[in-house]
Order: C-alpha cells, then sequence, then structure tokens
C-alpha cells in the first residue's frame, strides 16, 4: 500500500479505511449461493424420496457433499455479513456489541456442526 | 460510541414523506426475507441436517414434526415450507436486482419499477411451480375410496 500515487493509494478505501471489502464478499457469497442454492433444491426435488436412506445414500457421494460444505461455508458467511448489516442498522453502544458477538458465535458454531454433520453422514452413513 | 442525540432536533425526513413503490417493497421484502432465512431457515435447515446425521430414528422423529403418515407435509411443513421457498425465491431475485443495479444499470424510473415487480412475479411464480411439481403425484391420484368403517359387531 506504500507505492503509488496518492490517488492511487485511497482508491476503494473510504474513512474506514477498509472500503468494499464487507460488500465484495457479500457479492462474492451471494453468488456461490446462487449456484449451490439452486443445486440443493433441484438435487433434492429429483430424488425419489426424503426418506432415511435416500437421503445418507445421496449424502455420502462426494459430488454431493462437497457441494454440501461449499454451500454452508458460504451461506453462514453470507448470512453473518447480512445480520451484521441489520444490527448496525438498528442497535447501538452496549447492545450493538453484545448482538454482534452473538452473530459471530451462532454463524461459526453453527457452521461447524452443518459441516461435521455432512462429514459424519458422508464418512459413516452409507448404510 | 457516543449516541448522545438531542431529542429536540428534528430527524431528517424519513419513511413517512415518501410515496410508496415497488422499489421500497422488494427493498424491505429483501431485508425481511434474509433475515427470516437467517434465522428460521438457519435452524431448520440445522435440525434437518443434524437429525440425519443422528440416525434413522433420530430423523424420523423429525420428519414426523413436519409430515404427515403419507409422507406430504402437515401445517408447521407447509407453513416452513412454502414460507422458506418464497423467501428463498424472493431473496435470490432480490438479489439478483442488486447485482444488476450494482453495474450501474437500470435506475430509469421505469425500467427500476418494472424490475422491482418482477422479482415478485418471478418468486411467487417459482414457488407455484416448486410445490405444483411437488404435490403434482397427489393432485393427479384418483381420490382415496373410503374404506368403510368397520363396525364391531356382536
Amino acid at each position: 500500500m506504500g507505492n503509488g500515487t496518492s490517488i492511487g493509494r485511497v482508491r476503494g478505501l473510504g474513512s474506514a479505511h477498509e472500503g468494499t471489502h464487507h460488500w465484495w464478499q457479500q457479492r462474492m457469497t451471494a453468488g456461490a449461493n446462487l449456484a449451490l442454492m439452486l443445486w440443493l433444491i433441484v438435487s433434492l426435488v429429483l430424488l425419489p424420496s426424503l426418506d432415511y436412506g435416500t437421503l445418507t445414500a445421496w449424502l455420502s457421494s462426494p459430488l454431493a457433499a462437497v457441494p454440501m460444505i461449499l454451500l454452508v461455508i458460504s451461506v453462514f458467511y453470507h448470512l453473518k455479513m447480512g445480520l451484521q448489516v441489520v444490527i448496525e442498522d438498528y442497535e447501538r453502544d452496549a447492545r450493538r456489541i453484545v448482538l454482534m458477538t452473538l452473530l459471530n458465535f451462532f454463524a461459526i458454531a453453527a457452521a461447524v456442526f452443518a459441516i461435521f454433520s455432512i462429514l459424519k453422514i458422508a464418512f459413516t452413513g452409507a448404510a | 460510541m457516543a449516541s448522545a442525540r438531542n431529542e429536540n432536533r428534528p430527524l431528517s425526513p424519513h419513511l413517512q414523506v415518501w410515496k410508496w413503490g415497488p422499489h421500497m417493497l422488494v427493498s424491505i421484502l429483501h431485508r425481511v426475507t434474509g433475515s427470516g432465512m437467517a434465522t428460521v431457515g438457519a435452524i431448520v435447515f440445522l435440525a434437518w441436517l443434524g437429525a440425519l446425521a443422528g440416525g434413522k430414528e433420530c430423523y424420523e422423529w423429525f420428519m414426523d414434526l413436519l409430515t404427515v403418515k403419507s409422507g406430504a407435509p402437515n401445517i408447521a411443513g407447509y407453513i416452513l415450507g412454502i414460507g422458506l421457498t418464497l423467501s428463498f425465491f424472493q431473496h435470490m431475485m432480490t438479489g439478483i436486482r442488486h447485482f444488476v443495479l450494482d453495474t450501474g444499470a437500470a435506475f430509469e424510473l421505469k425500467a427500476n419499477r418494472n424490475f422491482a415487480i418482477l422479482t415478485m412475479v418471478v418468486s411467487v411464480t417459482l414457488t407455484v411451480l416448486l410445490w405444483g411439481y411437488l404435490s403434482y403425484d397427489r393432485l393427479i391420484a384418483p381420490p382415496v375410496e373410503n374404506t368403510p368403517i368397520q363396525v364391531e359387531t356382536k
């Protein structure tokens, strides 16, 4: 960041010195969500049924488990950023810090729980 | 962190001074559907995945909460299912609208208005198509014949 002209150094950075990072990440995950969620909906609708055997057999395939893990990462990161903006808009001071902490804990714990569940089914589920 | 706002000072013109348009509605819908999916949707998704990982009995207990005996959704299943799919399609369409707006396009009054309305038309259409497809077999199936009630006779 130390090189270039003065305009080059500040371009894309606002007064917060963070610039478009949040916005860009939200758009990147939005694009990934679009592809992965449509894949999930189409996959589930095309399955012959949603019973235990069918679903675990489906999720035991790497072709289902890997996109599912990618979906969880992308969706929960997007979810965290989206709710963060809502909290920033409506809450301030101590409440904002508490809610932001809870949001981060929830998003990370939920994503780890979901990924563990997928891996457990993928490695042991095919009965 | 200073939040000391002088309560005597007027607020800048806010919601009440604007004439309502579809662009305002879809903007609010984007936030509402996003927040709904991030909370209710996330919990349903985690419960479904966790129940699936928990084994056959666990998963069947979970699915029993949302379905009737034939496998069709019950009231809760329909409310969550249709609510979340409609939310997803609306959020998806307004998200695509955001992508277009990000390029600097579709800010002309008429185009903006039409695109905003289009997001709602498409989201409802996709939801109807999805649930129509899911329910198709039941819709065309012949009505279940009434089996006579077995009366215990002495």
